[in-house]
């Protein structure tokens, strides 16, 4: 102790090291606790006003336990009937795909902002997607069976109506990140307006294009498989159908053919995508 | 001046498929599911004809938007809002030990398998058949939208925590760890500080995805705009109906904004 | 060298004449001042001073990739200035241009690239499938093999190396059978070897074409070594416009300021035999 007691060398004031350190300072502490309580005070409002009738979840396990007993063992007789609606709900997904890739790329080229025409049409093609985007596939649905009536119809348009949005706000994303010299050589040889989008920019925005469709293809799936809740085609009919009657141990094979297609889509996306980029 | 050199005069461009021949049999793929897919849907040509002069009644009716019952809509956006935002913060707190649970790195390999396998099977199915059980469970009302919307988050929190944590650099967890911290305490001073930032920003996009979700599972009876959404086409009341896809959309539309904006602000 | 110069048989009216051709930028800032330039006869025509000077404006305002705002520019006697859309169009046909970052489509073959520059004659579908006319294909041939590419064709464009991508940009241009061909820094991403090939490859086709060229350039050494005449901008005005051998001294503090002009250059300027270095142009054909 006592080595420790004399200044060290000549003269030098000993050094004084704070013996407090804190992270942030007030102002940041207080910053994050604002953030922290008005998180909290949205949860309180959000749950509180739902009204939750607690009553619900006290039998909550015995009817879990229920249905699963009856769920168990799955009918596998009724597997060939859902053959043909699993077909059509891929049917829904690539057809309503197919749709959207036409006309998404108007729209795309439309909406970014390097090849729109002008501040107008800009306009129309950023509120045709987010109109496109900001509706759900199954409200989509809804919208129209109610014109086109129940059936693979009105689901086709209402994948490909919320796909359209979808594919071409990635592709003029694209557009927009064109390198802009490229399209400047192209337009010093006299081409017209629709070369210049064919030739330099088609070639550059295609992968993407590509790429954004086959993504969106297998999501597309996953949402065909509810569109029937709507009427609007597909496997789905048969599930909610099943559901209503209490028909669990024929829920389950469909639930079982759906988790099938939906995972064969995604690995076939995810493995098409790697082979093009 | 003629050239000893002639050259040729004829030239294709490469095609994106490889070869004429595998172009051919792309398009005449394309050709063959077309047939095959309309014929075995049995698109009644005939009806969808008929259908298009009621298509446009339809859409008469719907503009112009009626908003004079503006509480009914106000009453279901607001319980879809709070839907979303309860069910993400639930989904969030779940998230933590499914993610943990995960991870690789982190966790033993039975408790690893059974984590992405849960997360695997959940994943698959879309929000609305998640809403239908929960409604069997729960009854009709926002509880089951809740619980389908934290259940999802859940999913997609922890799929997305466990890759963060699988991605972060081993290296500073090792460092905590020689000092001889504990498992909770390496946690908390090596892998939350490197995937924090990260987590936060997937958080509010989740938030900006059950906004979307919310408006969507009514349509089961879930709770929501979309219940209200749903009875008022099912009442052909399309004046109403419309009045709810705008303010669907613009709600939508300024949940994106501000999910790009907060995920901008976190860099 | 003999930097020969060919006077075409006098026809009245100059290849290129341009007239008090002004650039205001909306942000304020005067990029050309009123410029004039004639050219008579196919010739090289290189155009100096530092950056800002307006060399990029003036080029791009011959062919309206940049809008002038005031002036003429007339190309054999046509007006490129009061011409509607249509008819730029048509008129840019008519002028090559020739780019610093090459600007070929990256994703597209040498032979699509080269056939970009027949886009103003063929319609969009033909473009879109890149069905040409036979002697456009042949002329690309030909093309390729002269700028030293033969074999190319099917290479894509992304995978060339810099000199080889201006060389197909030179061909793209020339496919246009131009009247007049643009040149903005053409050798600035190059190394010294290369600018000094694609130079000499440019002061070649303007003589085998008795194609007038306009060159923007930085390097004053290989201005002086190519061109037939040489044009000094400062501040968006021409204060030097004469034969390359009258660049004195006295006129490059004009152009670029004070500096010692009498300094000696590298060694490297000195134009190397043609067959030296492997790779190089063949100049006979």
């Amino acid at each position: 102790m006592t080595a420790h007691q004399q200044p060290p060398r000549g003269s030098a004031p000993m050094r004084g090291y704070p013996d407090q350190w804190e992270r942030y300072s007030p102002r940041e502490r207080f910053v994050r606790w604002l953030w922290l309580a008005g998180i909290a005070i949205a949860a309180a409002w959000s749950v509180s006003a739902l009204d939750i009738e607690w009553a619900f979840f006290a039998d909550a396990h015995e009817q879990a336990a229920d249905l699963i007993e009856r769920m168990w063992p799955p009918r596998w007789s009724y597997f060939p009937r859902i053959v043909q609606p699993l077909i059509e709900t891929l049917h829904i997904a690539t057809l309503g795909t197919m749709i959207a890739i036409v006309f998404a790329l108007p729209v795309a080229f439309l909406a970014a902002r390097n090849t729109t025409w002008n501040q107008g049409t800009w306009l129309i093609g950023r509120g045709m997607l987010v109109l496109s985007r900001s509706i759900n596939t199954v409200i989509w649905g809804l919208v129209f069976v109610a014109i086109f009536g129940p059936g693979p119809v009105a689901g086709i348009c209402a994948v490909a109506a919320r796909s359209v949005g979808f594919i071409a706000k990635l592709v003029a994303e694209a557009i927009e990140e064109v390198d802009a010299g490229q399209i400047e050589a192209v337009e010093a040889t006299g081409a017209s307006t629709l070369q210049v989008y064919g030739v330099a920019i088609l070639p550059q925005i295609l992968p993407v294009l590509i790429g954004t469709s086959i993504y969106r293809w297998d999501i597309n799936v996953r949402e065909s498989s509810v569109l029937g809740f709507v009427g609007a085609g597909g496997i789905g009919l048969l599930l909610y159908a099943s559901i209503n009657q209490f028909a669990w141990s024929q829920a389950i094979v469909i639930l079982i053919a759906i988790l099938g297609i939906v995972i064969i889509s995604e690995a076939l996306s995810a493995y098409v995508r790697s082979r093009i980029v | 001046m003629t050239t000893a050199v002639s050259y040729p005069s004829r030239w294709r461009a490469p095609s994106i498929f490889g070869s004429p021949g595998r172009r051919l049999a792309f398009w005449a793929l394309v050709a063959a599911y077309l047939v095959w897919s309309l014929s075995s849907l049995n698109i009644d040509t005939a009806r969808i004809i008929a259908g298009l002069p009621r298509a446009w009644t339809i859409l008469e009716r719907m503009v112009p938007p009626d908003f004079s019952r503006w509480q009914l809509l106000l009453t279901g956006m607001v319980e879809s809002v709070q839907i979303a935002i309860a069910a993400t913060i639930i989904g969030a707190v779940l998230s933590i030990p499914l993610g943990i649970a995960a991870a690789a790195n982190l966790s033993p390999r039975p408790l690893y398998l059974a984590a992405r396998g849960f997360i695997v099977v959940g994943r698959t199915f879309h929000e609305v058949i998640i809403a239908i059980f929960f409604v069997k469970l729960f009854g009709f009302g926002p509880v089951a939208g809740l619980l389908t919307l934290a259940f999802s988050s859940a999913i997609f929190l922890g799929k997305m925590l466990a890759e963060d944590i699988e991605n972060m650099k081993p290296g500073p967890v090792e460092a905590i760890r020689a000092t001889g911290a504990s498992f909770g305490q390496t946690f908390f001073y090596a892998v939350v500080p490197q995937v924090l930032v990260k987590t936060l920003g997937v958080l509010i996009y989740r938030l900006d995805s059950n906004l979307r979700h919310s408006t969507v599972i009514g349509i089961v009876g879930a709770g929501g705009i979309g219940q209200t959404l749903s009875a008022s086409f099912s009442r052909y009341d399309f004046d109403f109906a419309s009045a709810i896809l705008l303010t669907i959309a613009a709600m939508v539309a300024f949940g994106e904004w501000f999910s790009d904006w907060a995920r901008r602000r976190l860099r | 060298m003999s930097a020969q110069v060919r006077a075409v048989a006098g026809s009245g009216v100059p290849l290129l004449a341009v007239e008090g051709l002004a650039k205001v930028y909306p942000t304020g800032k005067k990029a050309l001042g009123g410029v004039d330039v004639v050219i008579d006869r196919p010739q090289l025509v290189a155009v100096i001073g530092s950056s800002g000077a307006g060399k990029s404006t003036f080029i791009r305002c011959i062919n309206r990739l940049v809008e002038p705002t005031a002036g003429s520019v007339r190309l054999n006697g046509e007006d490129i200035v009061a011409l509607d859309r249509k008819g730029l169009r048509a008129a840019r046909r008519r002028i090559g241009m020739i780019f610093q970052e090459y600007n070929l489509v990256e994703r597209l073959s040498v032979m699509q690239n080269l056939l970009s520059g027949r886009l103003g004659y063929v319609g969009l579908f033909a473009a879109l499938r890149y069905r040409f006319p036979p002697e456009d294909i042949q002329a690309a041939f030909a093309l390729l093999d002269r700028v030293g590419l033969d074999g190319y064709h099917d290479q894509r464009a992304d995978a060339l190396s810099g000199g080889q991508r201006q060389r197909v940009g030179i061909a793209r241009a020339l496919m246009q059978r131009p009247e007049l061909l643009l040149l903005d820094e053409p050798t600035a991403s190059l190394d010294p070897k290369t600018s000094r090939q694609i130079m000499r490859l440019v002061r070649e086709l303007v003589a085998e074409r008795q194609t007038p060229a306009i060159i923007n350039i930085h390097d004053v050494a290989l201005a002086r070594a190519h061109a037939d005449r040489i044009i000094g901008m400062k501040d968006g005005l021409i204060v030097f416009d004469a034969e390359a051998s009258a660049l004195t001294d006295a006129a490059l503090t004009r152009i670029y300021g004070e500096e010692d002009w009498s300094r000696p250059q590298d060694a490297d300027d000195e134009p190397a035999p043609a067959a030296a270095a492997p790779g190089s142009l063949s100049l006979i054909s």
